[in-house]
């Protein structure tokens, strides 16, 4: 009884909130269904974003990287396997590349780290450059297109699955590893954990989800080169929008993600001049007047005790 | 053969030496205290037996085999363990997990890691913060983070234990406290190795005592023998002589 209890409590509102946006597309303009794609977008690059730098601490700012490598890979790859596949691979190649990187600077720390991540993207970007130029003779690529609603249904899968895999990691003993090297790292080292190798691994992991968002999202704006698809813009959004949501629960990148993706929206609809300039005040307030997000509002508002041991 | 051999352990910053062709071997089951006066090196000597730093030169084995320059979580598989003089808990993580996370991570088999809940209860209630355990680390007052300290280092089942001034800044019934916990752990099997600066404890636990001064080991023996020691008190003291230097 108590399980089926605890299984309500914690599953019923994600299982409902499923139901409804699996109904979406049926009675919703398409409209809609367009721009819920790019909330759902947003979250998937947000949570795994949070999965890993917020147990950690440690700031990557290199989404845009990750995110690019599986635009790519569905550009190079799109006409030549199915779908799904192409999916996958694009996961595949992105957590190839994150963990090449993880070998290459977590070794790092706090601030460098952060200004490495900023850095290999300018210099993925660049390379893309040169190679699309020099070595494949062309500037862009062209994507096979998909419809809108396969693509919704695609993001709606892989941000179900993000989801899911933080969720359970948050609960596992892997999670409660990750999150002790956070609070002390040589702490951490002496009981056993061997923490560059967790660390390696971990941030590759969360990487797999940025591709496979990244290899969705291409065939959408059906063409890419790479100043779009390594565009620096997308390595601060998911910071700023976890800031905004909160780390310490799994709900706050969610949150952050989904409402500053709306407001951006809205904005960009019903402000067109001004929304760069809106959206910049928006950020302001947020960090003057929430700066533990909307998770640390809602505790401080429900007076609830602080969160023990959970990891994002 | 001593569980926990150094042969001309020896570490360098820079031009100092902060340790210097330090010899040591400590048998198992034994009670060994590390003392001597602020920057002697006693930390730093632990910091290169657990691997947090690389020695300069000479060798430390464990259970006969070199372990000179692993890493701290090897060392920790290995069955060695250590507190930190600055205390070094997971601040935001619960007492409970401390101990759980030493028993699925440090010299974890598969079969121990099936029962981490179990021991990590138990170990709990050895170090006396069972009714503690749903706390956050952070939380909890000096004396009582000094013993989580320790019961995490256990946690990971070690068969030589380094304890870094644990007693420091207790009052008197936590030292005794402290002090027969300490021999309860002994008794249960572990080798320790701890440094301390209140004598008191130092006189009433150990078997054996080295003294460190300027990162060189000065004296070795019995407690009686180190109290009566003309050098060890000439350190802790001075003389006439030696404030000539």
């Amino acid at each position: 009884m108590d399980r089926t209890r605890a299984f309500l409590k914690t599953g019923l509102f994600p299982l409902l909130l499923l139901l409804v946006l699996a109904t979406l597309p049926f009675y919703t303009p398409p409209y809609t269904t367009v721009a819920v794609t790019s909330i759902l977008m947003y979250v998937v690059l947000t949570v795994s974003w949070a999965m890993f730098c917020g147990p950690t601490r440690y700031m990557s700012l290199a989404t845009a990287t990750f995110f690019g490598v599986g635009m790519y890979t569905s550009a190079v790859l799109g006409e030549v396997l199915p779908f799904p596949l192409v999916v996958a691979c694009g996961g595949l190649f992105s957590f190839a590349i994150g963990l090449l990187t993880g070998f290459i600077c977590l070794r790092l720390r706090g601030f460098y780290f952060a200004i490495f991540t900023f850095g290999l993207n300018e210099l993925v970007r660049n390379f893309m450059l040169w190679w699309e130029a020099k070595v494949a003779h062309t500037v862009g690529r062209w994507v096979v297109l998909m419809d809108s609603l396969s693509i919704y249904y695609y993001m709606l899968a892989i941000v179900t699955l993000t989801i899911l895999v933080a969720f359970l990691i948050g609960r596992s003993r892997y999670g409660l590893i990750l999150f002790s090297i956070g609070e002390s790292e040589e702490a951490a080292a002496h009981i056993g954990i061997n923490v560059t190798r967790y660390r390696i691994s971990f941030f590759a992991f969360t990487c797999l989800f940025m591709g496979m968002a990244g290899a969705v999202m291409a065939t959408k704006w059906a063409y890419i080169d790479p100043r779009i698809a390594f565009n620096p813009i997308l390595n601060f959004t998911p910071v700023l929008m976890a800031l905004f949501g909160g780390v310490g629960k799994i709900y706050g990148p969610i949150l952050g993600a989904g409402i500053l993706t709306l407001a951006s929206e809205v904005l960009l609809s019903r402000f067109p001049y001004y929304y760069m300039l809106l959206y910049g005040l928006l950020f302001i307030v947020i960090i003057s007047f929430l700066p533990d997000g909307l998770v640390g509002f809602m505790r401080k508002w429900r007076k609830a005790p602080a969160v023990t041991g959970s990891v994002i | 053969m001593g569980i926990l051999e150094g042969e001309k352990v020896t570490k360098f910053f820079g031009g100092l030496a902060a340790v210097f062709d330090v010899d040591f071997d400590i048998d198992e089951g034994e009670i060994v205290g590390l003392i001597g006066p602020n920057g002697a090196g006693k930390t730093t000597l632990f910091n290169l037996i657990s691997g947090s730093l690389r020695t300069t030169e000479g060798e430390i084995r464990y259970q006969g085999k070199r372990i000179t320059n692993l890493k701290p979580h090897q060392i920790c598989k290995l069955g060695i363990a250590r507190t930190f003089q600055s205390v070094k808990l997971f601040g935001n993580i619960s007492v409970f997990d401390h101990v759980f996370l030493g028993s699925i991570c440090g010299t974890a088999t598969r079969a121990r890691t099936m029962n981490a809940q179990r021991s990590a209860v138990s170990l709990l209630e050895l170090v006396g913060l069972s009714a503690r355990k749903s706390d956050l680390a952070k939380n909890l007052p000096i004396a009582e983070q000094k013993r989580l300290e320790l019961a995490r280092a256990l946690s990971t089942d070690p068969q030589v234990l380094l304890l870094d001034e644990v007693m420091a800044g207790l009052t008197a019934t936590e030292v005794n406290s402290f002090t027969s916990l300490i021999h309860r752990i002994r008794d249960e099997g572990t080798t320790i190795l701890l440094v301390e600066h209140v004598m008191q404890a130092i006189m009433a636990i150990c078997d054996r005592i080295i003294v460190l001064h300027h990162g060189v080991k000065i004296a070795e023996g019995l407690p009686q023998e180190i109290a009566a020691n003309k050098k060890v008190i000439e350190v802790y003291l001075g003389t006439d002589a030696y404030a000539e230097h």
